[in-house]
C-alpha cells in the first residue's frame, strides 16, 4: 500500500504598485514614459466616457447601460498588452476594453441605445461581439485560439467574464479543451466580488478563482486588478507564452466594480457602505495618479489637460452617435443568412 | 453506399479538398464514430483534422463556433441528437447570431451532425426528432436527409454553406437503404425538396426515416400520391409543396416528431395561407405522440405506422 502526495499547487498572486503608487522595481515590467501616459490618458477617457453614459441613460437619451468604474486597470492594463490582431471576446462590462481597442465611441452608444449596428467591429481589429449571456463567450474563444494553432498564426484569443461567470459548466468546458489542446487563449476573470447581488462565496468555495486553472493543467495567477502594471505584466507574460506554444493561462483579476451592476441595479441593497468606502481607497485611477505624481509623469497642468481632452473626445463622439439615424425596417432581415430565404423575403414584404 | 457510407465519402471527399475542414466530436477519430460514420477518417487525414474531444457537447459546439469564426470549417458530430441540448445554448445564444450580431463581419460555417430518431431499439434520450427546435431558433439551416445519395450531397452543400447547419442523419436508414452513389464530389442544393414520386390523388409530405416507411404504407395503398421528400425544413422549399397541393388538393405529412409544434404544424400554415382554396379536405398530420419517446417496447405504438399512414390517406381521400 502507499500513501504519497501525487502532485502539489501554488498559486500566485502578482501586485507591482501598491495602493499608495509604489512599485517594485524588480516586478515592474517595461514600459516607457510615453507608455505609461497613453495608460493614463486611457484611463481618463474611459471613466470619462463610463460618467457620461450613465447621465446618457438617466436622461433617457441612451437604454440599460453596464457601467465598469472601479474597473478600469483591469481591462486597459489588459488590452494594453495584446495586439490588434489578437482575438478579443469582450461581454457586457468590457466597454472599456472596447474603447482601449479603438472601437469608436459613438457606436458604442449606438449599441447601448438598442442598435445593433454599433457592434460591429473596426476593420481591423477582432473585436468580437460583447456576450449578453453570462460565460457563454468562454467555449468559443477556446475554439478561435484553436483555429490561430491549427492554422499555425501567432495570433491569441482572450476572453473576459466576470466571477459569476466560473459557475456554469461553460467555464469547466471551455477551460478543459483549452488544456488538452494546448490553445494560444488567455482567460481573464474580472472577480469584482459580485454577480449582481451574490457575492464571491456564493459562486465558489475556492480560496481563488485562479487556482481553477491547476486543474485544467493550464497556468492559472491572481493580480491585483486594480494594479494596471500587474494587470499589464501578467497578460502579457500569458500572451507571451500562448505565442510560444506554451498553452493557456487564467488570469484572476481581482477588483471592485465601484458602480451599481447596471442602471437598473441599485448596489444598496447587497453592498455596505464601509466595504464601498475601502474599495474606493484603492481606486485604480487614483493609484495609477500617485505613481504618475511621485515619478514625475504628471503634474496639475498635465492633468487638466488630459481631462479637457477626454471631455472633447467624448462629447465629439455623443454629437456623432446623436445623428446617427435609426436603423431601416429592413435591417433586421439582413443578416440571418448570407443568402435571404424565400420565406424571410416574404415576411420582409409585411412591413413595407 | 449505405447512408454510413455516403456520408463518410462526404467527409473524405471535403477533408481531401479544403485544409479548412476539420471533423471534432466523441469517439470519431480512433474509433471512426459509434457508428462507423468517421471510420478511416483520422488515419487518412491525421488526427489534427480528425479530433477525438472530450466528452462535453457544449464544449464542442462552443469550440466549433469559434474554429468556423477564425477561418475553419468545422464539421461537429454529436453522438446523439438527444444530447443536443446543452449546446442549444450555444447554437441559440451565439452560432445563429453571430452573423447579425457583428453585421456580417464574422460569421459561422458549421456544421453539427447528429444522428436522430427512433427504430432502433436505442436507450433513453438516444431516439428523439428535436428538428423543430433548431428550425424554430431561427438563423440556422436545418438538414435531413432520407437516402443515400442524398445524404452525401447535401452534406457537401453543408460544409460549404456559409451559415449553421444542422445536420440530422436518419439512424433508422443508416444502414437499411443502400443506393449507387458517386465515389467523386457532387453536391444536392440546400432548401429543395424532392418529389420522390408523381401522383395526382394526393400529396404526401415526409423527411428523414419516416420517408422510406411512408413509402413502404404507400405501395399498400390504391391512390396515387405525389411523394415528397423535404430534404431541408430551414430553408423550406414551399413552392413544391404548394404546387403540389394546388395540383392534387388533398395532402398528408408524416414525421416522427411529437405533434404539437412538430414540423408538420408550420407546413399546413403555409397551405392555408397560399393555397386554402385548393383544398379538397383538411390536412392530416401522422406524427409521433406528445410523450416522451418510449423505451424499445413500445416504441412501434409511437412512431407513425403503415396503419396510420393508410388511414390518414383514407380520411384526406373520402
Ligand atoms: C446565463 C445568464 N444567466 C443570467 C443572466 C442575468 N445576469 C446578467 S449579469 C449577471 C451577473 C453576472 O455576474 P459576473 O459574471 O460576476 O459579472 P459582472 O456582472 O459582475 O461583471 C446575471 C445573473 C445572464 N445574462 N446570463
Amino acid at each position: 500500500m502507499v500513501k504519497k502526495v501525487v502532485e502539489n499547487f501554488k498559486v500566485e498572486y502578482l501586485q507591482v504598485m501598491d495602493e499608495n503608487g509604489k512599485v517594485d522595481k524588480k516586478l515592474m515590467p517595461n514600459l516607457s514614459a510615453k507608455q505609461i501616459k497613453e495608460m493614463y490618458e486611457l484611463m481618463i477617457l474611459i471613466r470619462t466616457f463610463d460618467d457620461k453614459a450613465f447621465s446618457m441613460q438617466r436622461q433617457g437619451r441612451i437604454g440599460t447601460y453596464i457601467c465598469y468604474k472601479g474597473q478600469e486597470a483591469s481591462q486597459i492594463g489588459s488590452t494594453y498588452a495584446l495586439n490588434d490582431k489578437d482575438w478579443m471576446f469582450p461581454m457586457y462590462r468590457n466597454t472599456a476594453a472596447y474603447i482601449a481597442r479603438k472601437h469608436p465611441m459613438s457606436m458604442i452608444l449606438q449599441y447601448w441605445s438598442g442598435d445593433e449596428r454599433g457592434l460591429k467591429s473596426p476593420d481591423k481589429l477582432n473585436n468580437f461581439p460583447l456576450s449578453i449571456g453570462v460565460g457563454t463567450q468562454e467555449p468559443y474563444a477556446v475554439g478561435c485560439a484553436w483555429a490561430s494553432k491549427l492554422k499555425k498564426e501567432k495570433n491569441v484569443s482572450f476572453v473576459y467574464f466576470g466571477d459569476g461567470g466560473t459557475s456554469k459548466g461553460d467555464f469547466h468546458e471551455a477551460l478543459n479543451f483549452a488544456g488538452v489542446f494546448k490553445v494560444p487563449c488567455i482567460f481573464i476573470c474580472e472577480n469584482n466580488q459580485y454577480a449582481i447581488s451574490v457575492p464571491i462565496k456564493r459562486q465558489t468555495n475556492s480560496e481563488t478563482i485562479a487556482q481553477k486553472a491547476l486543474a485544467y493543467g493550464i497556468a492559472g495567477i491572481q493580480v491585483d486588478g486594480n494594479d494596471i502594471f500587474a494587470v499589464y505584466k501578467a497578460v502579457k507574460e500569458a500572451a507571451d507564452n500562448a505565442r510560444k506554444g506554451k498553452g493557456a493561462t487564467l488570469i484572476e483579476s481581482v477588483t471592485y466594480r465601484l458602480c451599481d451592476h447596471s442602471t437598473s441595479d441599485d448596489a444598496k441593497r447587497y453592498r455596505s457602505d464601509k466595504e464601498l468606502k475601502q474599495w474606493q481607497k484603492k481606486d485604480p485611477v487614483d493609484r495609477l495618479e500617485k505613481y504618475m505624481k511621485a515619478n514625475k509623469l504628471l503634474n496639475d497642468k498635465y492633468k487638466d489637460e488630459v481631462a479637457k481632452k477626454a471631455k472633447e473626445k467624448v462629447e465629439k463622439e455623443v454629437r456623432i452617435f446623436e445623428n446617427i439615424k435609426d436603423p431601416d425596417p429592413d435591417d433586421i432581415f439582413k443578416f440571418t443568412f448570407e443568402e435571404m430565404t424565400d420565406e424571410l423575403k416574404e415576411q420582409n414584404e409585411e412591413i413595407k | 453506399m449505405n447512408v454510413v457510407e455516403a456520408i463518410n465519402s462526404a467527409l473524405d471527399n471535403e477533408l481531401k479538398k479544403d485544409k479548412r475542414v476539420i471533423v471534432l466530436g466523441e469517439d470519431v477519430g480512433v474509433n471512426g464514430g459509434v457508428f462507423r460514420v468517421t471510420d478511416g477518417l483520422q488515419k487518412k487525414h491525421g488526427s489534427d483534422r480528425v479530433v477525438d474531444t472530450p466528452l462535453a457537447e457544449l464544449g464542442i459546439v462552443g469550440a466549433s463556433i469559434g474554429l468556423a469564426v477564425n477561418g475553419m470549417r468545422p464539421v461537429a458530430e454529436i453522438q446523439f441528437s438527444g444530447f443536443m441540448y446543452a449546446p442549444f445554448d450555444q447554437l441559440f445564444t451565439h452560432a445563429a447570431r453571430i452573423r447579425g450580431r457583428s453585421r456580417g463581419r464574422f460569421t459561422v460555417p458549421m456544421v453539427v451532425r447528429t444522428p436522430y430518431g427512433g427504430g432502433i431499439r436505442a436507450l433513453e434520450l438516444h431516439c428523439e426528432s428535436g428538428e423543430s427546435f433548431f428550425a424554430h431558433a431561427t438563423g440556422m439551416k436545418v438538414v435531413i436527409p432520407s437516402r443515400p445519395y442524398d445524404a452525401k450531397g447535401l452534406l457537401i452543400s453543408a460544409i460549404r454553406d456559409p451559415d449553421p447547419v444542422i445536420f440530422m442523419e436518419p439512424m433508422r436508414v443508416y444502414r437499411a437503404i443502400k443506393e449507387e452513389v458517386p465515389e467523386t464530389e457532387y453536391t444536392v442544393p440546400l432548401g429543395k425538396a424532392n418529389i420522390e414520386h408523381e401522383g395526382s390523388d394526393l400529396t404526401v409530405i415526409s423527411y428523414g426515416a419516416m420517408l422510406k416507411y411512408t413509402k413502404q404504407a404507400l405501395e399498400k395503398s390504391d391512390y396515387s400520391a405525389e411523394i415528397i421528400d423535404l430534404r431541408t425544413i430551414v430553408p423550406l422549399d414551399t413552392e413544391t409543396i404548394i404546387n403540389s397541393v394546388k395540383k392534387t388538393g388533398r395532402c398528408v405529412i408524416v414525421h416522427e416528431a411529437p405533434k404539437t409544434c412538430g414540423f408538420a404544424a408550420e407546413i399546413i400554415a403555409r397551405i392555408n395561407e397560399k393555397c386554402f382554396f385548393n383544398l379538397e379536405a383538411p390536412v392530416e398530420r401522422v406524427t409521433g405522440f406528445d410523450v416522451a419517446f418510449p423505451l424499445a417496447k413500445s416504441e412501434n405504438h409511437y412512431l407513425p405506422s403503415e396503419k396510420r399512414i393508410l388511414k390518414a390517406v383514407d380520411k384526406v381521400m373520402k
